[in-house]
């Protein structure tokens, strides 16, 4: 506690978990109003960062109500001059959007579905099942995980094609179903979970297959919350794979829309509560995703307060 | 018991239908079933196999074999008519190569150009996004603070969203009557119209200087086919803006990771570096920052691995303008691939690129191995040691 200037009170905040350990007395000392300027300089620098990272959205929001004047005359404006929502209607009204979104959410379900079965099967074979190979398999997912997606992007155009499955909904999903972090993160998981369930089961009798489905998954809930997170947000948000599996309009997901929205179309005025508009819609399934599993994802937090 | 069936419903019918390959693994478990159930370890073998077979079979289809036929298209001639395994495409050996990596012609310069935009971007995103995303953990991570879910959250949220998305966010927040240079009109200034401005900050700042071109030293001698006085002008202003944006969505992600770290480390560490008098920015820098060590290796190696990989934004955004400062080499193989047909050339330039971002994270591994006392082990007993001791401790004064 020797001279936290307010300066540097921010540094100061990784050891600021160590008021609890002190006595009242010394923690008394410290409401002193050199600390007092310490805590509201605190505040206003959290107030003014979270205010750089919400603006952005919020004027996001606002612009895709207003009109395309209205956007250019006062972009910082959160209030819009004219309330209109010609921007949604012309989204889904008059333009392929409804049918992007559609693709997207097939697409999204039945990968997160897939990967979710596909991945703690592997993970659970990985981490419990004797069998010969097994150091090699993880060794390959591991290996696996280190290729950068960017480079696969001509490999897997080539193989789609050479397999047939360019341009169809198979080619977009199946190389989206396994995903080689899932594996791991499984694998983990269940390696941290004890065996003496599992083997009671297996000794009155239960399949190897049974034994994983009615008895180690159920109990593998919170590693499959983080698989659902992971590969919702990552197949509903992808969009390079979508550019090299397909072309025709009909296969086009939101990424790939609104990306071809917000270049192609430049030509014909700025559109911004258009294209604004369209990001904002497609943020939204990974937003309500984030809140419903704000307590899971922020989880560090929990042990913080308690500790 | 009631969990696992909605799923088990939903999930079989999909795994049916999308797939010829995987179908297998599902339903045969089912039957090796039996034939294991007599022995409590009988067959488990054939139920391992079966169990990693759909991972096997989809990574090795859509990874291992991709990455082998790419290759061998980087080293043919392969126009993007056919099949590439046909007999009319012939082995042209390190052609595409050297197309880009020597000559000096378009090919190269584009090469060049690309990593010298992306090489910026590198430099300046990854120490800016490790040290915003700790200096955000630290922040939040004080035990006694108001708000604190809310600001986690508002860090946070823009990870959350999809590259396209905050792209489409981006271009308008910098468009030249955005609301970025509104606010910079605000406070007295002429924003730059940030999307269209192909000058290097670098460059920028020497002009104001008066220095309007280089010395003759760094404008004759080049490296692919790029002057060495390009090589130093800095992110365009075009890039900045994107630069700006990485950090900005990274930095969540990020600060969680170090909030973990943060949390795992041990009060009594600190505590005896402020028994000793140190204060606040020293027991940070001497206690704090040595044993994130581990977190800090994952964020940097993860920031470096990510920054060499721009195209989600690149594509969406600005499609490499203006004047090629935004293009990077994921977006240059690409383009080379599937818009001029030289799919030798694209796959080529996909393999340095690999080839750049495995030097990287082997040299990051290297540059903060651990030494002879692991942190990671010392973090590992900490807790233990402690509730184990303490009680003792207090029962005995």
């Amino acid at each position: 506690m020797s001279s936290p200037l307010t300066a540097v009170t921010a540094v100061e905040a990784q050891t600021g978990a160590e008021p609890s350990a002190f006595t009242p007395l010394r923690r008394r000392h410290r409401f002193t109003t050199r600390s007092l300027v310490g805590q509201i300089a605190l505040y206003a620098m959290l107030v003014v960062l979270a205010l750089i990272y919400i603006y952005p959205f919020l004027v996001q929001v606002a612009t895709s109500f207003k009109t395309e004047q209205d956007a250019a005359s006062d972009p910082i404006s959160l209030l819009p001059q004219t309330f209109t929502v010609a921007a949604y209607e012309r989204l889904f009204l008059h333009s392929d959007f409804p049918l992007w979104f559609a693709n997207s959410a097939v697409v999204t379900v039945v990968v997160t579905l897939g990967r979710v079965f596909f991945v703690s099967l592997a993970g659970y074979a990985l981490a419990r099942l004797r069998f010969r190979g097994r150091g090699i398999v993880f060794a390959a997912v591991v290996g696996v995980m280190a290729v950068p997606a960017v480079v696969l992007l001509i490999p897997k155009f080539l193989v789609l094609n050479q397999l047939g499955l360019y341009d169809s909904y198979a080619g977009m999903i199946l190389p989206l179903l396994v995903d080689a972090a899932g594996v791991f993160i499984m694998k983990n998981f269940f390696e941290s979970i004890p065996e003496s369930v599992e083997e009671q089961a297996r000794i009155d009798g239960a399949g190897t297959f049974r034994v994983f489905w009615s008895i180690v998954l159920p109990m593998a809930r919170p590693a499959l919350v983080t698989i659902v997170i992971l590969s919702f947000q990552g197949s509903w948000n992808e969009l390079s794979h979508f550019i090299v599996s397909t072309q025709s309009p009909g296969l086009t997901t939101l990424t790939k829309g609104v990306a071809s929205l917000a270049s192609g179309q430049l030509s014909q005025g700025t559109q911004y509560p258009l294209k604004l508009a369209a990001a904002a819609i497609m943020t939204i399934p990974v937003a309500v995703l984030f809140f419903i599993f704000q307590r899971r994802i922020m989880n560090t937090s929990e042990g913080a307060v308690k500790g | 018991m009631s969990r696992p069936s909605p799923s088990s419903r939903s999930s079989a019918p999909i795994a049916t239908s999308t797939t010829v390959a995987p179908t297998g693994a599902p339903t045969r478990p089912a039957s090796s079933r039996r034939s294991c159930s007599g022995g409590t370890r009988r067959g488990e073998a054939t139920a391992g196999w079966l169990f990693v077979l759909p991972v096997i079979l989809i990574l090795g289809t859509f990874l291992l074999v991709p990455v082998l036929m790419a290759l061998w298209v980087s080293f043919s001639d392969w126009s993007g008519r056919g099949s590439p395994l046909s007999p009319t495409v012939h082995v042209v050996g390190l052609d595409n190569y050297a197309a880009i990596t020597t000559g000096g012609g378009l090919q190269t310069r584009d090469f060049g150009t690309a990593l010298r935009n992306n090489a910026w971007y590198v430099v300046l995103v990854v120490p800016l996004q490790t040290a915003l995303s700790l200096f955000l953990a630290v922040l939040v991570s004080r035990r006694i603070l108001r708000g604190r879910g809310f600001f986690r959250t508002a860090f946070y949220f823009p990870s959350v969203t999809s590259s396209v998305a905050i792209t489409v966010l981006w271009l308008f927040l910098f468009s030249f009557a955005g609301p970025v240079n509104a606010i910079i009109a605000k406070l007295g200034a002429e924003g730059p119209n940030w999307f269209s401005d192909p000058r290097g900050i670098v460059h920028v700042a020497l002009g104001g200087l008066g220095i309007s071109s280089g010395p003759t030293a760094l404008t004759d001698g080049d490296f692919l086919g790029v002057t060495w006085w390009d090589w130093l002008s800095g992110p365009s202003v075009a890039m900045s803006a994107l630069i700006l944006m990485a950090v900005f969505t990274t930095s969540g992600t990020f600060m969680l990771l170090f909030i973990a770290a943060l949390q795992n480390i041990g009060v009594e560490l600190a505590e005896a570096g402020t028994m000793d008098g140190a204060n606040a920015w020293q027991r940070f820098w001497h206690i704090t920052l040595p044993q994130l060590r581990p977190t800090l290796f994952t964020v940097i190696t993860l920031g470096l691995i990510g920054c060499w990989q721009v195209f989600d934004q690149i594509y969406t955004g600005t499609q490499g303008g203006p004047a090629k400062t935004t293009v990077t080499p994921a977006y240059l193989s690409y383009t080379a691939a599937f818009q001029n047909q030289n799919w030798g050339i694209g796959a080529a330039i996909a393999f340095i690129l690999f080839l750049i971002i495995i030097v990287f994270t082997l040299f990051q591994r290297w540059a903060l191995r651990e030494r002879p006392v692991s942190r990671r082990r010392i973090r590992a007993y900490q807790p233990r040691r402690t509730e184990g001791a303490t009680p003792v401790k207090e029962s005995a004064s």
